[in-house]
């Protein structure tokens, strides 16, 4: 069982206290507990079992504008005072800082509409390896399939957030998630792998083991005998596998820590149209069961819905107090980063966007690190399939697709089947005229 | 070293015994117990951003039979966290045999001191330091309009506890310095990253004004790509130096020939052993056995110590790397990469230093052999897909090769090859090898382990780059 409000609360305020008696004149600490049980197997066999016990600390102290923190796993309440100790010490001759501090009290959270993030329900490991081995036979059923790996696994966590100005909250959460990961080998013992996944916050809501393992295997014998292309100047269409990605470097690029340090290309273009002016983006902290769902950001500031991107015009950049106090700005509750972020769904169906170039390029899985969010520069490891006439014609690999975000973002279409699969969520997506370098 | 049976009402013979219990039907496994001690500081936009500091403890039990692992961890060490433990490893267990395997290498020798480094240079010399490294960046020009510099400082001491009471010990020391700088220029943005570490005390590194090298390449590689152009797209000859790109090896061949993706069949190289998968002349090793290299290990986290492992001897594959479980299922030995990132992981076969050896050319002579292609000096991260063998890394800092000469520098682009025949593609091995600096981190099924990479230049004549010029 993971330790309940009770115990943490007690953690909490004891740093919280501690820190004061020793001459901190702010301070907020957390308090955090996981349990997680995985099961992985393999070929039909048991592979692996992961048991994890997790209970962490993290306290950080104020002296006015000086500022130190710590973190600790081991919660011996001896040892988390040698610790506040150090970090008293340290935050004494570290240098100010003028932005520092603790949120606002009006902005920090109060009320609480219950999200239904937790499920108290628990699945044993028998009963994990039932789903896995149903899910194991169903992508099996393809003879080009030659080895599939298949993991379950359950976690619960629980944490309290508190600080010297009184806030002190905290939840539990719930997560059961399970995968699919086949390969398939041609009649040249060539490989291609594959995987399909389901996570959900309550153990209900996840897809059908039969379902996991057919996707996967579906999606991996697509893949064999690819093909590598020539070079060219060609359409793109991302798979919401894919898609949701942009929506990443967008929210990088707009975080209130890279706009301060003047390190993205989004930099100063609040108001200003960054899309094509169809798109609107949001940010809903409030989803009931969603899997980015929070009732407050890692400070305890309340989180409302943003309307990040309205018609393609920039409209916030994501504030936590430190950054949004050397911009000028209030938090609006997004220190963490985003909760769910999502595009509003296009207006064209899936069917429809293949077919709206002649030849358009599919892209399925990216590989590397190619996103430069001080120059808006991307260039990527790729491979997928190429369409012609809204047909799948033939896989394609080892290509790279490059381009810069700021042409992307104002050439993209979106389809109209946004589903909510991950915490950040896209529908399919075409863009006109990215590079293909390939042969 | 730490003594993990004080302060709990678990001694060490309670241990032994539940240990013992536990394993007894078992092929292997062993109590990993670990304190790590952690610190990070960093300097961004003229301030001290933050200083923080960490300090972890906890164990992981594991069992191994068959082809089954049974894995349990927890902070709390305790009498009670340990048999509930104990009780989930046996209930996966119960319906497996195995014979436990006493046997492990032992070794006296140490490759590295027993020292914390984050003890041994005070915070206001670091602190001071910092200030130092910024102030010097920013006087190199009215460019500079960004300078992150950060001190990272890690101290672990671990114990593995085997069945029968068996005991091995390591503690390891490991720092960084990085510095990374943006420079502005007629409304063109672009950013140079360097930094150093390894096993020693900080002041190793940073002796001599060290720091200022750290600042200077920084600078030098930012200032570099304000001048960049587009780079080119499409399939041509490419010039690696020495150094740090070998993450191309870590990347290409590396994680393919690591023993668990062979042992499951799943990597492209799982039937080529003893075959010709590189070009005559090319021999790739992984050795964990270098003084104060970031990724050598005294002993490996199963307690097996490290070596120098032949992979590839011009040209023909040789071994694999194998932890403990891989090797008993693969009939050969531990080769000491069974590594985790923390006792929270499980054991898993990994690259430690992973190096080209020396050929005969120099880096001139490949320069002057291409007509047109491209020269690549530096690298940021990499990724591969084992099964398909497709690996990509991203050029930090490259240059345009045109008639045998090296021309402008071109914005990073992504390198993608296929890592069964890249090495094939290898046509000359220079005679210039060398460390790199010792930052890199790899990671692998979610776990982060430092390792270290090592090349002499190398001419490959037809890799895909991926730029935007058609």
């Amino acid at each position: 069982m993971v330790k309940d409000q009770e115990y943490l609360k007690k953690k909490a305020s004891f740093c919280i206290d501690l820190a004061k008696k020793l001459g901190a004149t702010e301070s907020s600490a957390a308090v955090m507990h996981s349990i997680s049980e995985t099961v992985n197997y393999r070929n039909k066999k048991l592979d692996e079992s992961d048991r994890s016990d997790s209970l962490a600390i993290s306290l950080t102290t104020y002296i006015g504008k000086k500022k130190s923190s710590i973190t600790s796993s081991n919660l011996n309440d001896d040892n988390i005072e040698t610790l506040i100790e150090r970090c008293i010490e340290t935050t004494k001759i570290t240098p100010e800082d003028e932005y520092n501090s603790l949120p606002d009290k009006e902005l920090l959270a109060d009320k609480i509409n219950d999200l239904n993030l937790y499920d108290d329900d628990h699945i044993e490991n028998d009963e994990k390896i039932e789903y896995l081995k149903e899910a194991e036979e169903a992508a099996l059923q393809k003879k080009e399939i030659i080895n599939t790996e298949t993991g379950f696994t359950e976690s619960k966590s629980n944490f309290i957030l508190a600080n010297s100005n009184g806030f002190i909250n905290g939840y539990k959460s719930s997560s059961f998630s399970a995968s699919c990961v086949a390969v398939a080998k041609d009649a040249n013992d060539k490989m291609e792998r594959d995987y399909e996944f389901t996570s959900t916050c309550h153990l209900q809501d996840m897809i059908r083991p039969q379902q996991i393992g057919s996707v996967a295997a579906k999606k991996t014998i697509q893949k064999l005998n690819p093909k590598k292309i020539e070079s060219e100047k060609i359409s793109i269409i991302f798979d919401r596998r894919i898609s949701k990605g942009i929506l990443g470097v967008l929210a990088n690029a707009i975080s209130a820590s890279s706009i301060a340090r003047g390190t993205s290309f989004l930099k100063g273009k609040i108001d200003e149209e960054i899309f094509s002016s169809s798109i609107n983006i949001y940010d809903k902290p409030d989803i009931v069961k969603g899997l980015g769902s929070r009732y407050f950001d890692s400070e305890g500031v309340k989180t409302e819905e943003l309307k990040l991107v309205d018609c393609g015009v920039l409209k916030h950049y994501l504030v936590d107090t430190y950054n949004g106090k050397k911009l000028n700005l209030k938090s609006n509750g997004r220190s963490g980063g985003t909760s769910n972020l999502f595009f509003e769904k296009g207006s064209v169906s899936y069917r429809e966007l293949l077919k709206l170039n002649k030849r358009v390029l599919y892209i399925t899985e990216t590989i590397g690190h190619g996103s430069n969010l001080v120059t808006g520069d991307y260039s990527v490891g790729a491979n997928g399939f190429m369409i012609e006439d809204g047909i799948f014609k033939y896989p394609v690999s080892e290509i790279t697709i490059a381009g810069n975000f700021k042409d992307i973002f104002k050439n993209i279409t979106l389809a109209d089947d946004l589903e909510f699969k991950y915490s950040t969520n896209a529908p399919t997506i075409l863009i006109e005229g990215m590079v293909v370098a390939g042969k | 070293m730490s003594d993990f049976f004080t302060k709990t009402d678990l001694s060490r013979k309670d241990a032994e015994n539940i240990i013992s219990e536990t394993l007894n039907n078992c092929d292997d496994g062993e109590l990993y117990l670990e304190n790590s001690k952690s610190e990070s500081i960093v300097l961004d936009d003229d301030k001290i951003k933050s200083s923080s500091y960490s300090s972890d403890l906890g164990y992981g039990l594991r069992a191994v039979t068959g082809e089954v692992v049974a894995y349990s961890h927890s902070n709390e060490i305790s009498r009670n966290s340990l048999k509930q433990s104990a009780n989930n490893l046996s209930s996966t267990l119960k319906s497996q045999k195995g014979i436990y395997n006493h046997e492990i290498p032992k070794t006296n020798e140490k490759l590295y001191k027993d020292i914390n480094p984050i003890d041994e240079k005070s915070l206001e010399s670091k602190l001071e330091l910092l200030k130092k490294v910024n102030s010097y960046t920013r006087a190199k020009g009215g460019i500079v309009q960004q300078v992150t510099a950060s001190f990272a400082g890690e101290y672990k001491s671990i114990e593995i506890i085997r069945s029968g009471g068996e005991v091995l010990t390591d503690v390891r020391p490991l720092i960084r310095f990085n510095v990374s700088v943006m420079l502005e220029k007629n409304g063109k943005k672009e950013t140079g990253v360097y930094g150093i570490g390894g096993r020693q005390s900080y002041d190793e590194y940073l002796k001599d004004d060290n720091w200022k090298n750290v600042c200077d390449e920084a600078f030098r590689i930012a200032s570099v790509n304000l001048d960049s152009k587009p780079a080119p797209a499409g399939e041509m000859k490419v010039v690696l130096g020495s150094g740090w790109p070998a993450i191309l090896i870590h990347e290409a061949i590396g994680h393919g020939l690591e023993g668990d993706f062979n042992r499951k069949k799943t990597s492209a190289f799982h039937n080529l052993m003893g075959q010709r998968v590189a070009s005559e002349g090319v021999t790739i090793i992984d050795d964990g056995t270098l003084h104060n290299r970031r990724g050598s290990l005294t002993i490996d986290d199963e307690g097996t110590p490290t070596e120098k492992t032949v992979l590839i001897e011009n040209g023909i594959l040789k071994n694999f790397m194998q932890d403990r479980l891989n090797a008993r299922l693969m009939n050969t030995r531990s080769t000491g990469s069974g590594r985790r990132e923390s006792y929270k992981h499980v054991v898993l076969p990994r690259m430690r230093n992973t190096m080209m050896m020396n050929g005969k050319y120099s880096q001139e002579e490949m320069i002057k052999s291409v007509d047109k292609g491209i020269f690549a000096v530096s690298f940021g991260g990499g990724q591969v897909d084992i099964t398909s063998g497709k690996f990509v890394f991203n050029c930090t800092e490259a240059y345009e090769i045109i008639n045998g000469k090296i021309g402008s520098p071109i914005k990073g682009a992504t390198l993608i090859g296929d890592g069964p025949s890249i090495l094939k593609e290898v046509s000359l091995v220079g005679n210039n090898m060398m460390l790199d600096p010792g930052i890199g981190t790899c990671g692998k099924a979610g776990q982060g382990v430092p390792v270290g990479v090592a090349q002499p230049s190398i001419l490959i004549d037809k890799m895909t780059v991926g730029g935007t010029q058609l």
